[in-house]
């Protein structure tokens, strides 16, 4: 029998390069590395910002000094030099914003489409209002009319800091406050742009909002502030999709997203992140250090929070909701994948509040290659939260012997009246499953393929149809390395 | 269609097949039968490629191809079908799907279109008749929570949508009741055409009944020992194997 050898396939596939691994060559207006007040200062000038944004971000930005980087995730990484990074980069010939896609450089159009993400087709096809951020500056605004005319603002933060400055004022922090932890009030201080979002009450966002981000400048950090306010009785879907393209250095992301659901409102929030996760020896890739957090504020509301993650060198991300009002409801959906040497410590947390709240959570940690991949999750139920509940569902795959698989649940359950359930398990792929699969022709790429999205369906399943099938995809791509 | 020489195989340094010399043409049904550990199913698992098995010596020709050079999904693709004697599980994969997507990559392979929804549908709710299975297993997750009788009628359902040229029939009877093997055989016999071929492993007589051999082979220690037609099978099952052994070896 003339059979290639796992390690030998292993070999090929891993040998493929990051199809995303393109720079996109546009002259930037990037900052010297280095972080200190006039950094900051710079930053908010060169945005046009009020005076109590700049102080809020000098707030930020001492107690950041005075904070330590958080070491307990489950991941190693070389120390990070924070004066190394460049804290503000923009494409310079965009100054001014363009007022259609016309407008917008035909090179960074051109690399949304190497992408599969052509702004033009999504206008027309798919009827998504994208407001795509090209590193640090938001250069295509879509939908804008259709969206105003229901009353909804979908803008990026700076816009939304001078044309709305009183509901900005009201939220952003307010969630994720600054003294949250490191990365937030890193990401408080030197923020450069990011999507804001405002459902009036009553309203259900007419389409899907998404937005593309990008990072493409080297050694520039990425500082991306999302928020999304959900007043009474409304509801959004919001998809936030991205990749990255291809460096040897190690860039630093710490994106804050805070939503806010009122009575009765429902957001959901789904991302596919596929950043570069760095090559088969570790060199390169993201380094992800996200806060994400949703209040359930009002009785009756609901926030789902579903993510595919397939790229980053580190990821230390966990979205959370605080159930706040009676009644209200947190999901969290997530299928994150580590191959190559990525590390993945993510999950969430679920902080019972209010009477009768419930929080669902469904993980699907998928690792190969090298790759390490944590759950951690906390479920909180405070003394008020008379008949709470949660279920929770962590489940791991492994694809090959070199990888790790790990969970961490912690409970803290301080009311009697409430009730908990946690399932978990870890399965590898059997080489029985391929054969079988093989046998009736399948190829051993596809196998897996197919055992790996039958082990994220109950995730996909939550995703909106287009993302589902892009997040699909990006599996497919990114375990091409890890077939064995 | 099918000509094996001089076949020797193993698993993890035993020696299982010792010489094994059989030829399988077209239209043909040949069983192969033999006590517990004779290599019957060593036999089928080298024709599928399966990489625990490994070919010490020999030659396999299938249509004209060397077998052994063969990847499993290219056997698989070239026609050659096995009815696991213990079908997999795949939990999450839906069955249609699985299936669906097992026809397109033979169909790739052989340079044709893919099939579309409403063909497939309709080859399907044809077959799914034939072999008396439930619509709501085409929904399940492949073979996972199937019955025993349930997982060996959907080898056969597979069976029926793929049309392999050579199918292995791996213990196909073994774990079934009097009315599903019938339902099996009558799969099984539906299918046969003056083009494609059968090979049967089995203990004992009784699948025999309902699937009638061309040819019977007797499989002791790696080696076809005595061959002849469907009254050889009958013989066994009267004499029982020792005889037969005794028998060939006098």
């Amino acid at each position: 029998m003339k059979q290639e050898s796992e390690t030998e396939m292993l070999k090929e596939y891993a040998e493929q390069e990051y199809k995303y691994g393109f720079v996109t060559d546009i002259e930037s207006e990037t900052l010297p590395p280095g972080l200190n007040e006039e950094v900051i200062q710079f930053i908010s000038k060169k945005k046009g910002e009020p005076q109590w944004l700049t102080d809020w971000r000098l707030k930020a930005y001492k107690l950041w000094l005075k904070m330590e980087e958080p070491h307990w995730a489950n991941v190693k990484y070389p120390k990070i030099d924070y004066q190394a990074i460049s804290y503000y980069s923009a494409p310079k010939n965009m100054k001014d914003g363009p007022k259609s896609l016309d407008e917008v450089d035909p090179e960074l159009i051109e690399t949304y489409n190497k992408l599969g993400i052509p702004l033009e087709e999504q206008e027309i096809l798919a009827g998504v209002a994208v407001d795509a951020v090209f590193d640090s500056m938001s250069v295509a605004t879509t939908f804008k009319d259709r969206l105003a005319k229901k009353g909804v603002i979908f803008c990026s933060i700076s816009d939304a800091v001078k044309e709305h400055p009183e509901l900005i004022k009201k939220y952003m922090g307010s969630v994720v406050p600054p003294t949250d932890n490191f990365f937030a009030a890193l990401n408080s201080a030197v923020f450069t742009d990011g999507s804001f979002c405002y459902i009036p009450p009553g309203t259900r966002c007419p389409m899907e909002l998404s937005t593309y981000f990008r990072i493409n400048e080297p050694n520039t950090g990425q500082f991306e502030r999302t928020l999304i306010v959900a007043e009474k009785g409304s509801y959004v879907s919001y998809l936030e999709g991205c990749t990255a393209p291809k460096r040897d250095e190690n860039q630093l992301h710490a994106a804050v997203v805070e939503l806010v659901a009122l009575d009765d409102a429902e957001i959901k929030y789904s991302t596919v992140q596929n950043w570069y996760p760095g090559d088969k020896n570790g060199k390169g890739g993201i380094y992800n250090f996200v806060t994400k957090r949703g209040a359930c504020r009002g009785n009756s509301s609901k926030i789902t929070w579903t993510q595919v993650e397939t790229g980053s060198a580190i990821t230390w991300k966990y979205p959370s909701c605080i159930l706040q009002g009676d009644n209200s409801k947190g999901e969290f959906y997530s299928v994150a994948l580590s191959a190559l040497k990525q590390q993945a410590d993510t999950g969430t947390k679920m902080i019972h509040i209010g009477k009768n709240t419930k929080s669902t959570i469904i993980s699907k940690g998928i690792s190969a290659q090298n790759g390490q991949n944590t759950y951690r999750g906390q479920v909180m139920i405070k003394k008020s939260a008379t008949g709470a509940r949660n279920y929770s569902q962590c489940d791991s795959l492994l694809i090959g012997d070199q990888c790790g698989a790990h969970t961490f649940p912690y409970l803290d359950v301080k009311n009697k009246k409430s009730h908990i359930e946690h399932e978990a398990s870890t399965s590898k792929i059997g080489e029985d499953q391929i054969y079988y699969c093989k046998q009736r022709g399948i190829s051993e790429e596809d196998a897996i393929n197919l055992i790996v999205n039958g082990f994220c369906k109950e995730v996909f399943k939550e995703l909106p149809m287009e993302f589902a099938v892009e997040a699909q995809r990006l599996l497919e791509v990114s375990l091409e390395g890890s077939v064995g | 269609m099918l000509k094996i020489t001089n076949l020797h195989a193993s698993v993890e340094g035993n020696s299982i097949l010792k010489g094994i010399n059989l030829e399988v043409k077209a239209g043909e049904t040949h069983a192969i039968m033999g006590p517990n550990g004779s290599g019957k199913s060593t036999l089928v698992q080298v024709l599928a490629g399966h990489e625990d098995y490994e070919v010490d010596k020999g030659e396999v020709s299938y249509l004209g191809k060397d077998l052994l050079e063969l990847d499993v999904n290219e056997r698989a693709c070239e026609g050659l079908f096995l009815a696991f004697q213990y079908p997999v599980e795949l939990p999450g994969v839906n069955n249609t799907y699985f299936l669906k997507s097992a026809l397109n990559a033979q169909r790739k392979y052989r340079g044709e279109p893919e099939i579309d929804a409403m063909e497939f549908m309709d080859l399907i709710s044809d077959k799914i008749k034939l072999l008396n299975l439930k619509d709501s297993l085409l929904k399940r997750p492949v073979n996972e929570g199937f019955s025993g009788g349930e997982k060996k009628r959907n080898e056969i359902f597979q069976m029926a949508i793929l049309k392999p040229k050579l199918a292995l029939l791996d213990e196909t009877d073994s774990g079934l009741d009097i009315d599903a093997l019938r339902i099996v055989a009558g799969g099984v016999n539906a299918m046969k055409s003056k083009n494609n071929a059968t090979i049967i492993v089995t203990h004992y007589q009784r699948l025999l009944n309902y699937i009638v051999p061309d040819f019977v082979h007797v499989l002791v220690d790696g080696k076809i020992i005595n061959s002849g037609d469907k009254t050889l099978a009958l013989e066994l099952e009267e004499k029982g194997y020792d005889k037969i052994i005794m028998e060939s070896k006098a």
